[in-house]
């Protein structure tokens, strides 16, 4: 492998590996938070595909500029979050945060398994796509290798941003303490007026959101089509589990091993492209339980 | 004596008697496709179309007055769940034929269940070859073609078309259907071209959302030829992804089951791309498209859906007519009003129908001879996505390998002048 490949297999690792971060953030904060492992976190991923997909075509439709997919995108992840996200926390979730972790794990499951339902209800069977967004910004030639600036630049960009945003919102914002503040203790955080209702509801819609915002991104290039949110919640859940339970910084570390373990294999040795992300889980977890950046859950006394 | 004569005739026409069958109030039938999940891109066309056909059916008469009743059973739910509930249907939902199955595992899964079942059985849609190589049946029969000449007919296209290319690379999607028929493909092309290089073989998993990284390398390597024989929501972003990155202004795709694909990927296909049809499925098959009744279809299935057809859709217009066809013939022979189930079977023998592509006939191994349609993509400017020109249909007797021969090992045995043999119809568009 000359330094041009070894080049070009980096780009390819880092454009792959946002687009996984960013679906993989809103898991790892709803589980660093409210400790629920949310398998419906791959339907809100696809319904944020599929309900970008129609309100960008519909208003581009109308002859609107394609460069308003962009905030439409936004538009979609936000009422995803809001009117999917928040229900399920309000009227279901804060009924079994005391129950064990096997039901509320059999909660989301089903959750998951009704909102394909609604998925195929809405959308039927047929693959969509809607590339306006990306064609809007073009390709660009890197060593004579032709990308898209929407997966070489814009992907990339939107992961460090929400990356650095999320980092900045938990631990320099009074809201972002307070939720800190319930995750380490809950008891402790309510006991000195802390609502921690609404934290957890509003921590799960921020979640539901950055789900629906990965599908939206993933939108322009990739079919959308029934399936899409299984695939995404494995390796979404590789993620999360590589990079220790909640460990935000740990998810990126984690998608970026993933992004670039896979494409330097595709590169090299194609055969275990398809290997690597369990792989790379695997050995992390062999030699490190609690995830990359995890420690081992301290008793409460 | 008048009693004795009554008696007598009595007598001799018992044994006539017990050969007849009692016409019953409706032939039902249970059909597997996916309902849910990616594959269900095929299963719910099917499934549409299925009920279009047997509402016509019905409507002229049924198959000897009796109507033709249909359920379905969802593939998406899972091969432990697939065999309880084609147990389930046969036993206890009175089905008598079953019509099984999209997914070539299930096929593989559900084939000798059939036989232990004894329920006449069609595989209506999957590919793999094995079914009928690898064991023998009495009660399973394929109403369609199988991987083998769908793989031949791709290679045979693209050598009469191209033939100077000399690298060749690989998309496929990683599971069965990308290995095994990557594998026939490889095979022939290793007997017709062996000079041709392979410079990259990609086994994406099934259901990538990313080709990106595949794209990058395929563009370093510069093939002359890409192919994939993916489906569904994969091949439509694989092809997406390298159109919108120009790939295929360098590489020139073979697609085989891209007919599936045509209406949705719109202006992403560009034009000079060889595309197969599974079969002859196509929605303006050269030689069928004037006719009536597959104009008529063509309009209700648009009408009920939306879209035009899939190669699934005539799948299911083929076990549906295979159905009709051996009832009559049985029938026929018999002198009677309803068959056996014996008299069934043994009319699967040899049967000619023809769905809305050309005539199918079931072979003895009980492997259908299905027509298989390659063409080249197009802008004829009456549709907004490419239609195909430059058609070849190729008879499906040269392409199918012979009965009782494993189709890898009988494609080795085939020499270069194979590819000029084979006897192939050509159309312009």
């Amino acid at each position: 492998m000359n330094f041009t490949t070894f080049l070009l297999a980096l780009f390819d690792g880092v454009s792959y590996a946002a687009l996984v971060f960013i679906v993989a953030l809103g898991l790892t904060l709803i589980f660093g938070v409210m400790r629920i492992l949310n398998v419906a976190h791959g339907s809100l991923y696809a319904i944020g595909a599929y309900a970008t997909v129609s309100i960008v075509g519909w208003v581009l439709a109308m002859g609107a500029a394609p460069v308003l997919a962009f905030p439409l995108m936004l538009v979609s992840a936000v009422l995803v979050g809001v009117l999917i996200g928040g229900p399920i926390e309000y009227f279901l979730l804060r009924r079994i945060y005391d129950k064990s972790e096997v039901l509320q794990l059999l909660v989301t499951f089903a959750v998951f398994m009704i909102l394909e339902d609604v998925q195929r209800l809405v959308w039927g069977t047929q693959p969509y796509f809607e590339a306006q967004a990306l064609r809007a910004l073009g390709n660009v030639s890197v060593f004579g290798v032709t990308y898209t600036v929407y997966q070489l630049i814009l992907l990339p960009s939107v992961a460090i941003v929400l990356l650095l945003g999320l980092r900045f919102f938990l631990r320099r914002t009074v809201t972002g303490k307070l939720i800190t503040a319930t995750t380490e203790d809950r008891e402790a955080a309510q006991s000195i007026g802390i609502d921690a209702d609404r934290v957890f509801l509003l921590t799960f819609v921020l979640g539901a959101v950055l789900a629906g915002l990965g599908g939206a991104l993933a939108s322009p290039t990739t079919s959308i089509l029934p399936g899409m949110g299984a695939d995404m919640i494995v390796l979404s859940f590789a993620v999360v589990a590589t990079a220790g339970l909640g460990q935000i910084e740990g998810a990126a570390l984690t998608a970026l091993m993933i992004g670039m373990g896979r494409s330097f294999a595709i590169y090299i040795w194609p055969e275990i492209a398809v290997l690597v992300p369990y792989l790379i889980m695997v050995l992390v977890l062999l030699v490190r339980p609690e995830g990359l950046f995890g420690s081992p859950a301290a008793r409460k006394i | 004596m008048k009693r004795l004569i009554a008696t007598t005739a009595i007598c001799a026409a018992m044994p006539l008697a017990t050969l007849a069958q009692d016409k019953p109030d409706s032939l039902n039938v249970g059909m597997t496709t996916f309902l849910t999940g990616p594959a269900s891109v095929f299963g719910v066309p099917a499934r549409d179309a299925m009920d279009i056909l047997v509402q016509n059916l019905n409507d002229a008469g049924g198959i000897n007055g009796v109507p033709v009743e249909v359920t379905y059973i969802d593939e998406g739910a899972g091969a432990e769940a697939l065999t309880s509930e084609f147990r389930r249907a046969v036993e206890q939902g009175g089905a008598e034929v079953m019509f099984a199955s999209i997914s070539s595992g299930n096929c593989q899964t559900l084939a000798p269940l059939a036989e232990d079942l004894q329920v006449m059985t069609y595989m209506w849609d999957c590919g793999t070859q094995r079914i009928f190589e690898e064991a023998d049946y009495d009660y399973v029969f394929r109403t369609q073609a199988n991987a083998t000449p769908e793989m031949l007919a791709a290679v045979i296209y693209l050598l009469k078309t191209q033939p100077d290319f000399e690298t060749i690379a690989v998309v496929n999607q990683d599971y069965a259907w990308g290995r095994d028929s990557w594998d026939i493909f490889r095979t022939a092309l290793r007997q017709f071209k062996p000079e041709v290089e392979v410079v990259g073989e990609f086994f994406p998993a099934f259901g990538a959302p990313d080709y990106s990284t595949e794209i990058s390398r395929l563009q370093g390597l510069q093939p002359d030829i890409v192919l994939s024989t993916s489906w569904g929501g994969d091949l439509d972003t694989f092809v997406q992804q390298a159109s919108q990155r120009g790939l295929m202004n360098s590489s020139t795709f073979v697609l085989p089951l891209a007919e599936s694909s045509l209406e949705r990927l719109g202006s992403a296909l560009p034009p000079g791309q060889i595309v197969g049809a599974r079969g002859d499925h196509y929605f303006l098959h050269p030689e069928r498209r004037d006719d009536q009744d597959f104009k008529d279809f063509m309009t209700q299935f648009e009408d009920k859906t939306g879209n035009i057809t899939v190669y699934s859709v005539f799948h299911a217009s083929q076990a549906i007519a295979a159905l009709k066809a051996a009832y009559e013939k049985a029938i026929e022979e018999n002198g009677v009003d309803w068959p056996t189930e014996d008299q069934v079977l043994a009319a699967m023998d040899g049967l000619e129908f023809q769905g809305l592509g050309g005539p199918v006939t079931i072979r003895e191994d009980n492997q259908g001879i299905e027509a298989q349609l390659m063409g080249t993509s197009a802008e004829n400017g009456d549709y907004d996505f490419a239609t195909l020109e430059n058609i070849m249909i190729f008879d499906g007797a040269d392409i199918t390998a012979p009965v009782g021969e494993n189709s890898i090992e009988w494609i080795e045995t085939l020499e270069p002048s194979f590819v000029d043999e084979v006897s192939v119809t050509t159309f312009d568009n």
